[in-house]
């Protein structure tokens, strides 16, 4: 096990609290050094998709309707609790309220922070996303091989 | 007295490494920054991970209760 400074996390939630957990995560440990790898995969490729909030994004019907039924992190539901998305909203007002970053802050600060975003190629292909499709921070199309390769040496967090 | 400085009192984990994070990268090589944050585990890691980074820390200093100066030279 090497000492390198690295945290690759598996984005595989697309629910408001786990993705708050995870670029939590990705954000802190850039803010202190470390390489950060998020690979996005399933649920999670919601979080970087270009258009958020509902649209109809994908190439057939089907795919058109999980994406628009998806959402975006606006209106991501929370694990548990989530009563009818009531739950989200007041996660927000509470995370404003007591001044904690909201995940938008977030993801602003990882893009700002250079944290190394992919997007799993095999999910993308189920939901019929293209690369386009995402914030252009998203580097690169990979599958299971090359994020073996990406985060060797370091940590490795499924979220 | 530093040349640039930071209130990181109202500030949550990961937002008070993150702040001083990106104001470290904008600052001048040389320049001193002044960080002012809370006692626990702003005070415990923030200069920490900026030693860690290779910046200099030159000082800290409690203002009053639990709140601290950290100066950190770039």
């Amino acid at each position: 096990m090497s000492n390198e400074k690295k945290l690759s996390i598996i984005v595989f939630s697309g629910d408001f609290d786990k993705l708050t957990a995870s670029f939590t995560l990705a954000t802190g440990a850039a803010a202190v050094g470390y390489e950060v790898n998020l690979f996005f995969t399933f649920w999670g490729l919601d979080a970087i998709k270009q258009k958020q909030g509902r649209a109809f994004i994908g190439k057939d019907w089907l795919t058109k309707l999980f994406g628009f039924m998806m959402g975006g992190t606006r209106v991501a539901p929370v694990s548990r609790l989530n009563f009818f998305g009531a739950s989200g909203k007041i996660f927000r007002s509470l995370m404003e309220k007591n001044n904690v970053a909201t995940l938008e802050e977030l993801i602003d600060a990882a893009k700002v922070l250079g944290v190394n975003m992919y997007a799993c190629e095999m999910a993308m292909h189920i939901l019929g996303l293209e690369k386009k499709d995402f914030i252009q921070e998203v580097k690169d199309v990979l599958g299971v091989a090359t994020f073996l390769d990406l985060s060797e040496g370091g940590r490795t967090l499924f979220i | 007295m530093a040349n640039h400085t930071l209130d990181i009192t109202n500030e949550h984990c990961p937002m008070t490494f993150v702040k001083t994070k990106v104001k470290l990268a904008q600052i001048a090589k040389g320049d001193t920054l002044e960080v002012l944050l809370k006692e626990g585990e702003p005070l415990n890691n923030v200069p920490k991970s900026a030693r860690e980074q290779g910046f200099e820390v030159l000082g800290t200093e409690q203002v009053e209760g639990t709140t601290w100066k950290v100066i950190i030279k770039k």
